[in-house]
């Protein structure tokens, strides 16, 4: 073997090993998650993980079922705030802005993409909590704020996917609208928006990832009570919060117990990650 | 290929006059209302509160309670977004070379590859901070410290980089490979001298958008690098001060929110952090803007 085939050989071996770190960070991730987290639930017992209602580490009873829907109902708030604005802002950017309203309102959402979520949080804590504590019920802390801060923060990968999504419609089916005599309105909803429907379920699908993976915004304004909240101005534990809260000082099975949280999360965003790609794959345009 | 009849045609646009079409512009423009107003209700809430909080003494360089400085934390926050960076670019940019230039396209590993990094991406970064508290701080020895914060980043920006890498090998015309073979060199040169110099608009892109999410990450950063509000001293220890704890800005941020007792300390921090994401968003047009003018030269 010569010199410049060995030179050949040893950066290509050198690029594959860079492309595996990729498959091992996952594995390890998989491996560590699993290996800290499973042995503490089946400790706990599967049932009482998941669906025991009482989270009271002091006693020993891990059940995180209030954080489970702690989380399911924010998401869910943040779906409401965020997905219909998000899909409308885009249609505006895509198919009805000018070009100087297009550009600034365009580079606002990169902005808005780019605030840490701390940011996003103390936002919340200032203008949002007081506002909540003073006119609604409740203390202020709350779920409506979690929906609130997490449906604002979403907006930027809603607007940015469903807008490409949009973008990449051909020209000849707004065309092909308007020859047939619609109007620009009915051209965009009757043809451009149903042609690009998957990309926007898309960026939807990846809002809902955003929302439930979110945790330090979430953990300044939700009130963090660890019950199944009884209405949207009673506080409220997520996931993500109840493990960032704890994991701080917590030790033995109680750690096992956050870490199990994890896995639980993880295993949330698979599926999520799993749906993503179902949709991808049917997806016609984008 | 753009023709000049379609260009005209976008600018048509026949407005309608049903009472739908008419529902249906009105709901659009409020969506695009309330995105404007989000992003002027926070940016200038922050500003007009941050601003005036704006104090020589937060930007001394040691920090104690009575001046909460931030000083140290920003340079950490540079320290640790280096470090980061400097782990994850040689080998998002490696492995986007392996997937372009080298691999089969159908092969299973590159699949694999493209699955994995896909996953990585849609993982929310308390779990890289679970996995780094584990991993990093646990069975690698290295404690709270800088080094295992930068780790932790440079998995998670991992994809990121990797993705806009590949993008920009991609958007590389073949005839620039071309000619590397023809004059001789061989696959390395022309993916070094041919292939990367052409790309590098989009790399550094894909390099800035991974610097911005690692300025503004917390729950990764909090059981991983710790809350030490002080500069590794790295003229002391050498460079084994990169074992320090070390409290970036964002961090920062969310400790003094949570102490609650600095309110106009935490909007200047707020403001700063603010300044930073606009800095790197604008680095991240021009860099967009010089790539675009790349491609049209061709």
């Amino acid at each position: 073997m010569t010199r410049a085939q060995a030179k050949e050989g040893l950066a290509r071996a050198g690029f594959a090993a860079a492309a595996g770190i990729c498959i091992l960070a996952v594995a390890l991730i998989c491996v560590f998650l699993f290996a800290n987290g499973v042995p503490a639930i089946s400790e706990i017992g599967v049932a009482d993980f998941l669906l025991g209602t009482k989270w009271k580490p002091g006693n020993d009873i891990y059940g995180i079922f209030p954080m489970i829907v702690g989380s399911i109902y924010a998401t869910a708030g943040a779906v409401i705030v965020g997905v219909p604005s998000g899909f409308l802002c885009a249609v505006f950017l895509s198919r009805f802005a000018g070009k100087g309203v297009g550009r600034f309102l365009s580079n606002g959402v990169e902005l808005l993409a780019g605030i840490p979520s701390v940011v996003y949080g103390f936002f919340a804590l200032m203008v949002f909590v007081p506002f909540i504590r003073n006119n609604l019920p409740g203390k202020g802390m709350s779920l409506l704020a979690a929906s609130l801060i997490l449906g604002i923060m979403i907006l930027p990968t809603v607007i940015t996917v469903a807008k490409s999504a949009l973008d990449a419609v051909p020209k000849r089916y707004y065309e092909g609208a308007l020859a047939l005599g619609g109007d620009h309105e009915r051209a965009v909803f009757g043809v451009v928006v149903p042609a690009a429907a998957s990309g926007i379920l898309a960026g939807i699908v990846l809002g809902i990832g955003r929302a439930i993976g979110e945790t330090m915004a979430v953990v300044m304004v939700a009130g963090n009570n660890a019950v199944i909240p009884e209405s949207i101005f009673s506080g409220v534990r997520t996931m993500t919060a109840n493990i960032v809260l704890e994991m701080g000082y917590a030790a033995d099975l109680h750690r096992g117990a956050l870490i199990g949280t994890g896995v639980v999360l993880f295993v949330f965003i698979l599926l999520i990650t799993l749906l993503l790609s179902a949709i991808k794959k049917r997806s016609v345009v984008a | 290929m753009r023709t000049v009849a379609g260009a005209a045609f976008d600018r048509v646009r026949p407005a309608g006059t049903r009472p739908m079409a008419l529902l249906q512009r009105g709901l659009v423009y409020l969506g695009a209302a309330f995105a404007a107003l989000v992003l002027v209700g926070i940016v200038g809430y922050i500003c007009v509160m941050g601003i005036p909080e704006l104090k020589p003494s937060l930007f001394e360089w040691e920090y104690n309670s009575n001046n909460v400085s931030l000083m140290p934390a920003l340079v950490n926050t540079l320290l640790m977004a280096l470090l980061a960076l400097l782990i994850a670019v040689p080998v998002g940019v490696g492995s986007a070379i392996y997937l372009v230039e080298y691999a089969p396209r159908a092969s299973r590993f590159v699949k694999l590859v493209r699955i994995t990094a896909e996953t990585l991406q849609g993982i929310p970064s308390i779990i890289y901070g679970l996995f780094g508290a584990l991993f990093f701080v646990g069975v690698c020895k290295m404690g709270l410290s800088l080094l295992s914060g930068a780790c932790t980043l440079a998995i998670m920006v991992l994809p990121v980089i990797m993705r806009t890498t590949e993008e920009a090998l991609l958007a590389v015309p073949d005839a620039y490979r071309q000619g590397g073979y023809g004059l001789g060199a061989g696959r390395v040169r022309t993916v070094f001298r041919c292939v990367l110099p052409s790309a590098m608009p989009g790399i550094l892109g894909g390099v800035i958008l991974a610097l911005g999410r690692c300025v503004g990450e917390v729950a990764a950063l909090i059981f991983t690098a710790g809350s030490i509000a002080a500069i590794p001293n790295f003229v002391a220890e050498g460079p084994a001060a990169v074992l320090d704890s070390a409290r970036t800005l964002a961090v920062h941020m969310y400790v003094l929110s949570s102490e609650g007792l600095h309110i106009g300390e935490t909007y200047a921090t707020a403001v700063v952090l603010l300044v930073l994401v606009l800095l790197i968003n604008l680095a991240t047009t021009a860099t967009a803007r010089r790539m675009n003018k790349g491609v049209q030269s061709d």
